[in-house]
């Protein structure tokens, strides 16, 4: 007689086995359901749009929550209450999205509300973002949510229709990747450098077709902020979704947030997601390993996630045509140092990293210090809430007192939708997820890096190391 | 839907070499404030097309190009990366494209590009590099055979999602399908 055991499953395994509603069959993907579905005005017009004229009600609006990020305003209104908007168009896409949430019953978190921030900074500070939920929105940055032990995905404004209509998506199941980061990180070197250091290593499209587990124990060591910031990078690998199994570090951050279980229902919640872990023995499509002890402070230097080196490396000699082009446009000087080169402009913000501890992690670098003349930096924190505890920390006097900007919550420069941008040709130290060319404006040239070395690089006034601004200072014996 | 069934196309070739290409490319953030999917095409590509003061650049492939006649772009690997943007498959429909061939296209866009008549096609190195050397060259891709030819004697396969295959192949809409589901979805709600 012969026992069949049910093979090991991965944590990806079993966030998707509980939401398939229709199996897949050869002629037809599966049917998903989704938990959570994350609205704002830039992907959402055109399927509201969609349902309007085909009469059809949003059907789930209690789990669908809306806010307003990309096209919105950073600097305050002015003296009449009127926001500086880029344009009349971006005011009438926000405008859309009121009407859109007003007539849909959809709950948005709109410009006057103090829940109000970038999409993917929001759904965790308010425990909407759980383990355990399959969450979507119309940005590829949701697999920030994926850090929580959720299996979290970008979608297309059909999509978007569609959960809007079903709360479901068609989907066929991705293959599964494992990356494990070996080793504890060096000092002054943190997620995002990881997150870079992972993409340099397999390639933007390293990810590709893939949902990717974070494991090893750097990514246990890390906060839950880290967590964020190394699974929103899981699409620059070309990876959908990104997720770490969650732990106690996810519990202690999750528990007292709205729309977290309370009581009872905590108890019972924890039981669940204590589950939600990969069984020894699963199999994973594809692995790569990552020695997290060799990771330095990285930056990029070209115009692709995975052009990135050590923040005090020399910029490689170009090589393929590709390497070429981009050399051509970032312009560092081959077989020289990084830190020869001269920074315009330094952002520090982003769904990616804009959240309270990486706003002190840049604050501890420019504390006592001055942003070096010419440069401009721009701090623009990732929700109201954020924005609040920053500055009950006085973290915003301490960006002010250095010359830095402080600026009201959204996207801001990563995506340069909302009138922040930079000037043609400028180099500039961005702490969001993409070096495209014009990303952050017409002929902008971005280099991506951590807080600390956005904010080293401000101070410096070139690309800096940040970690001599980590160690303590020596007394003389 | 918004487009008729497709069952053949043919037309020429652009073609675009570099690897990574990415939404941001395809159609910069700046064009994204809209509320309609109709009239992006006139910035697709913008700022490859267009230096900074709106004049058409002197070295543009776009130039000389009717859209009427090259139909289909080939691409570099990894093309549509980046943003989920479904601005890029409207901009490239918008402005004339119906098939994007590369070896490696991203995931998003490609489900983006499928539900709205634009194919994406992806094939083998060989064959991609084939397309990649030879810019205007007609290409028929056949949806029936799954088979992309060229070149008179060139042809290659191509695998393309069933699902998507029968939407574009037969006119299924996929809302329709999923509204189809209702039940299923509303015992799969009472059942949690």
């Amino acid at each position: 007689m012969t026992i069949s055991v049910p093979p090991p499953k991965s944590l990806f395994d079993k966030l998707w086995e509980r939401h398939v509603v229709v199996d897949e069959t050869p002629d037809s993907p599966a049917v998903l359901y989704i938990d959570l579905h994350l609205v704002h005005e830039v992907t959402s017009p055109q399927a509201f749009s969609v349902l309007n004229a085909r009469g059809v009600k949003v059907r789930r609006p209690d789990l669908t929550i809306a806010t307003l990020d990309h096209s919105t305003p950073t600097l305050p209104a002015n003296a009449n209450g009127e926001l500086p908007y880029a344009t009349a168009e971006a005011k009438h896409q926000v405008e859309t999205l009121i009407e859109n949430c007003s007539a849909h019953g959809i709950e948005l978190l709109g410009l006057d509300d103090p829940r109000r921030g970038i999409v993917h900074v929001i759904g965790p500070e308010l425990g909407l973002t759980q383990p355990g939920k399959t969450i979507v929105c119309g940005d590829s940055h949701t697999s920030t949510h994926g850090a929580f032990g959720a299996l979290a995905f970008g979608i297309g404004t059909t999509e978007v229709g569609h959960v809007l209509a079903t709360q479901c998506v068609l989907q066929r199941k991705p293959k599964s990747m494992r990356v494990t980061f070996n080793g504890a990180l060096p000092r002054g070197v943190g997620a995002k450098d990881m997150a870079l250091a992972m993409i340099a290593q397999i390639g933007a499209d390293g990810g590709q077709g893939y949902a990717i587990e974070f494991a090893g124990e750097a990514v246990r060591n890390l906060s839950m902020e880290g967590r964020m910031t190394l699974c929103n990078m899981s699409i620059e690998a070309g990876a959908r979704s990104g997720m770490v199994a969650p732990d106690e570090t996810t519990f202690t951050w999750l528990n007292g947030r709205d729309h977290v279980p309370q009581g009872l229902a905590w108890n019972e919640a924890l039981a669940e997601w204590s589950e939600l872990r990969t069984e020894l023995g699963a199999h994973f499509d594809k692995e790569a390993t990552i020695d997290a002890t060799s990771i330095r402070p990285m930056i990029t230097y070209g115009v692709s996630p995975d052009a990135a080196a050590g923040v005090d490396a020399l910029a490689p000699a170009p090589q393929t045509d590709a390497e070429h082009h981009a050399a051509d446009y970032m312009k560092f000087a081959a077989n020289r140092p990084f830190s020869e080169a001269a920074v315009n402009r330094v952002f520090i913000g982003s769904c990616t990293n804009s959240r309270l501890s990486d706003l002190r992690e840049a604050a501890d670098v420019m504390r006592g210090r001055k942003v070096s003349k010419g440069v401009v930096a721009l701090v623009v924190p990732g929700s109201e809430a954020v924005k609040r505890a920053a500055e009950a920390e006085k973290l915003d006097e301490v960006f002010l007192a250095a010359g830095a900007q402080w600026r009201e919550p959204g996207c801001s420069m990563c995506i340069a939708m909302n009138g922040d941008s930079g000037a043609p040709g400028e180099l500039v130290v961005s702490t969001s997820n993409r070096n495209f060319i014009g990303r952050q404006g017409k002929g902008v040239r971005t280099v991506l890096a951590s807080p600390a070395t956005a904010a080293a690089s401000a101070i410096e006034g070139r690309i800096a190391d940040p970690r001599p601004y980590l160690l303590p200072i020596k007394e003389s014996a | 839907m918004s487009f008729d069934p497709i069952k053949t196309l043919t037309s020429r070739t652009l073609v675009l070499a570099q690897e990574n290409i990415d939404t941001d490319q395809i159609i910069p953030a700046r064009f994204l404030t809209t509320t309609s999917k109709e009239g992006l095409g006139k910035s697709v590509f913008y700022d490859w097309r267009y230096d900074e003061d709106g004049r058409p650049r002197n070295s543009s492939v776009f130039n000389g190009v009717d859209s009427d006649t090259h139909q289909i772009l080939v691409a570099g690997s990894n093309f549509g990366c980046g943003s989920s943007r479904e601005h890029a498959p409207w901009a490239l429909a918008g402005f004339g494209f119906r098939a994007v061939i590369s070896s490696d296209i991203a995931d998003i866009f490609k489900s983006n590009a499928l539900k709205n008549g634009l194919l994406p096609i992806e094939v083998d190195d060989e064959t991609h590099k084939a397309l990649l050397a030879s810019p205007g060259t007609e290409v028929t891709i056949d949806l029936e055979t799954n088979t992309v030819a060229f070149s008179e004697s060139r042809a290659a396969s191509f695998v393309m999602e069933p699902f998507a295959r029968r939407c574009l192949l037969d006119g299924v809409d996929p809302l329709g399908h999923l509204i189809n589901q209702l039940p299923a979805i509303e015992a799969f709600e009472r059942a949690r």
